[in-house]
């Protein structure tokens, strides 16, 4: 299998000097089986320099998982170039929404109204299909196989393990470790507390034992009292994960927009510096705009 | 009762969609939402209260949607699995539908039904906490305390008339709510209940524990014996009731597995104002 990063920016697009070497990009991950099969984590705005390459392979069959409908993880979709080109075929995975109760045909129809975006869904000329993503439901892509698992954010967030060939790779989107919502002394503290550490050994067995996990470390542990709810994870959080699981490598993404390369490459280190252990057991990297690994 | 139950399962499940929930919690659950910094625990507690916006959050979190590795039966579990600001959204959106109105073509209090169905599913949940064998989350019991007579209040809202009717026959002749139901509607309000929680995928064990409420209660099984216990002291307490007034005795059996009658387990449960105290407060109506 091999993983390209297209997009390793949270939020919003972050171009200039100061995110030259990482990428201004927001989420976008190509993952290609061994036999070529195409599969697309997230359509934020890295979606697009991966469609121009996508042009001289006519015609593309596409499946492009999405871990939550949040902007920076759909707003590249419309500019998807295969979208609009007859004999492609698009299959674009997504949670179920249970306030609008409707599934990832929203992402589209809602991004392509005419006050938005000059070509309206009815004009897209490809095959597009969508498909709901259950959780603990692995669908088969071809040689690959997609297990979606529920994480948490402030909307529906799913992360995907793909397993192609004995290889598998998991991308979080976006998560933020559960947190206890009751204090110590409230009845409801060690319930709640049961229930998480539940959903967390889940979440840690979802990922045991991949060669490669892309995880949402957009905070330093400093950061995130301020940003505690808003969804994303530590560079420490992320260490932990990977280490409780076992996995490979672990690549660290989403990063704020407003951090610069060298911050980054500073804030990065600090983190590695407070798990010796973890850095002498696993590749930790940060994730950067056009790096590719094969696996 | 001429539909068949699947078409009637059907109506009344199309219905609830739209019932609007009480009108405290939507009151509150619109405060709590313009305030940035509320307290998660609070916004649980708004909806664990209200029978309307459980039914509804557990409806959609059950449904084939979301294969989660077992059923859902709590708030906190709705939270712990989808997130605190999607379960917020959610009861945003139960609380867009307007409240519940305090009066009803049938004539049923809502306002005493929530205290009953708030009182029971307190005591039973103590309940459980006593006397319970480890077998059963006591949560369970909460929540079958709160939902078991959601019937009447689907009754009330969507057929009235012949609820009225059923309501009106029970006190004339003092015979219990569900006989009556059955004589004028043909179905009662714990089959009602049941098809519904059966129809949206809650968990088996609810579904029989909401059916048989009103059926010969086996004291091996804590959920059912729970609840029947503590519907009957919400009621001989005069705690609250939901239009049927009579109290049923403990059998032989229950009065073996609690270890004394209603008025031994009533005492070994000690101090209830607090219980009776914390459902009042979310019984009083919203300030229009």
């Amino acid at each position: 299998m091999k993983v390209k990063f297209w997009g390793v920016r949270g939020s919003i697009p972050s171009p200039g000097p100061k995110t030259v070497r990482y990428g201004g990009n927001t989420t976008c991950i190509e993952v290609r089986t061994d036999n070529n099969e195409l599969i697309i984590l997230d359509g934020g705005t890295g979606i697009f320099p991966l469609s121009q390459t996508l042009l001289k392979e006519l015609p593309v069959t596409a499946h492009i998982f999405n871990t939550h409908s949040h902007w920076d993880h759909i707003q590249g979709l419309p500019f998807f170039i295969p979208i609009f080109i007859p004999g492609n075929q698009i299959t674009l995975h997504g949670s179920f929404d249970p306030i609008s109760g409707e599934g990832p045909e929203r992402i589209m129809a809602v991004q392509m109204q005419y006050s938005y975006f000059p070509v309206r869904e009815a004009e897209m000329k490809s095959r597009i299909e969508y498909l709901v993503s259950m959780p603990n439901e692995p669908v088969d892509v071809g040689s690959a196989t997609i297990t979606p698992v529920l994480l948490n954010h402030p909307v529906v967030n799913l992360g995907y393990r793909i397993d192609c060939n004995g290889k598998s790779v998991f991308f979080t989107g976006d998560h933020e470790p559960h947190t206890n919502i009751y204090d110590p002394e409230d009845e409801g503290f060690a319930e709640y507390q049961s229930l998480i550490e539940e959903q967390r050994r889940s979440i840690v067995e979802a990922i045991r034992g991949v060669d490669v996990l892309i995880a949402d470390s957009a905070y330093t542990v400093e950061e995130y009292p301020a940003k505690k709810g808003w969804g994303h994870g530590t560079f420490d959080s992320c260490i932990e994960l990977a280490q409780a699981a076992g996995a490979k490598i672990l690549y660290c993404t989403h990063h704020e927009p407003t951090r610069s390369d060298d911050d980054l490459e500073k804030v990065f280190a600090e983190a590695l510096a407070r798990h010796p252990e973890a850095a002498g057991n696993m590749d930790i990297r940060l994730a950067r705009e056009g790096e590719e690994v094969v696996i | 009762m001429t539909e068949t139950s699947a078409e009637l399962t059907k109506k009344l499940s199309a219905a609830v969609e739209k019932m609007p929930a009480f009108p405290k919690s939507v009151q509150r659950i619109l405060e709590l939402a313009r305030d940035m910094n509320c307290q998660p625990k609070e916004l649980v507690m708004v909806i664990e209260k209200d029978p309307v916006m459980t039914m509804k959050l557990l409806r959609i979190l059950n449904s084939a949607y979301y294969s989660f590795p077992k059923q859902i039966t709590s708030v906190n579990q709705s939270v712990v699995y989808l997130g605190l600001n999607t379960i917020k959204n959610m009861a945003l959106s139960f609380a867009a539908m307007g409240v519940l109105p305090q009066q009803n073509a049938a004539g049923f209090d809502i306002q005493r039904y929530l205290m009953h169905s708030l009182t029971t599913a307190s005591l039973a949940r103590m309940l459980c906490q006593k006397f319970g064998k480890g077998d059963i989350d006591p949560t369970d019991c909460y929540i079958a305390g709160l939902l078991h007579d959601f019937g009447k209040v689907v009754f009330a809202q969507f057929m009235p008339a012949e609820f009225k009717e059923a309501l009106a026959l029970s006190s004339e002749q003092a015979t219990s709510l569900h006989v009556a139901e059955k004589k004028i509607i043909g179905a009662d309000h714990s089959l009602v209940g049941a098809m519904l929680v059966e129809k949206w995928q809650f968990p088996e064990s609810l579904t029989d524990t909401i059916r048989n409420h009103h059926s010969e209660i086996s004291p091996d099984n804590t959920l059912q014996s729970c609840l029947f216990v503590a519907d009957q002291i919400s009621k001989k307490l005069s705690m609250g009731d939901s239009g049927n007034l009579l109290v049923e005795e403990l059998s032989p059996a229950l009065v073996a597995r609690f270890g004394g009658d209603m008025d031994d387990v009533i005492a070994r449960l000690g101090d209830l104002s607090k219980v009776v105290e914390e459902a009042r407060t979310f019984t009083k109506g919203a300030e229009a």
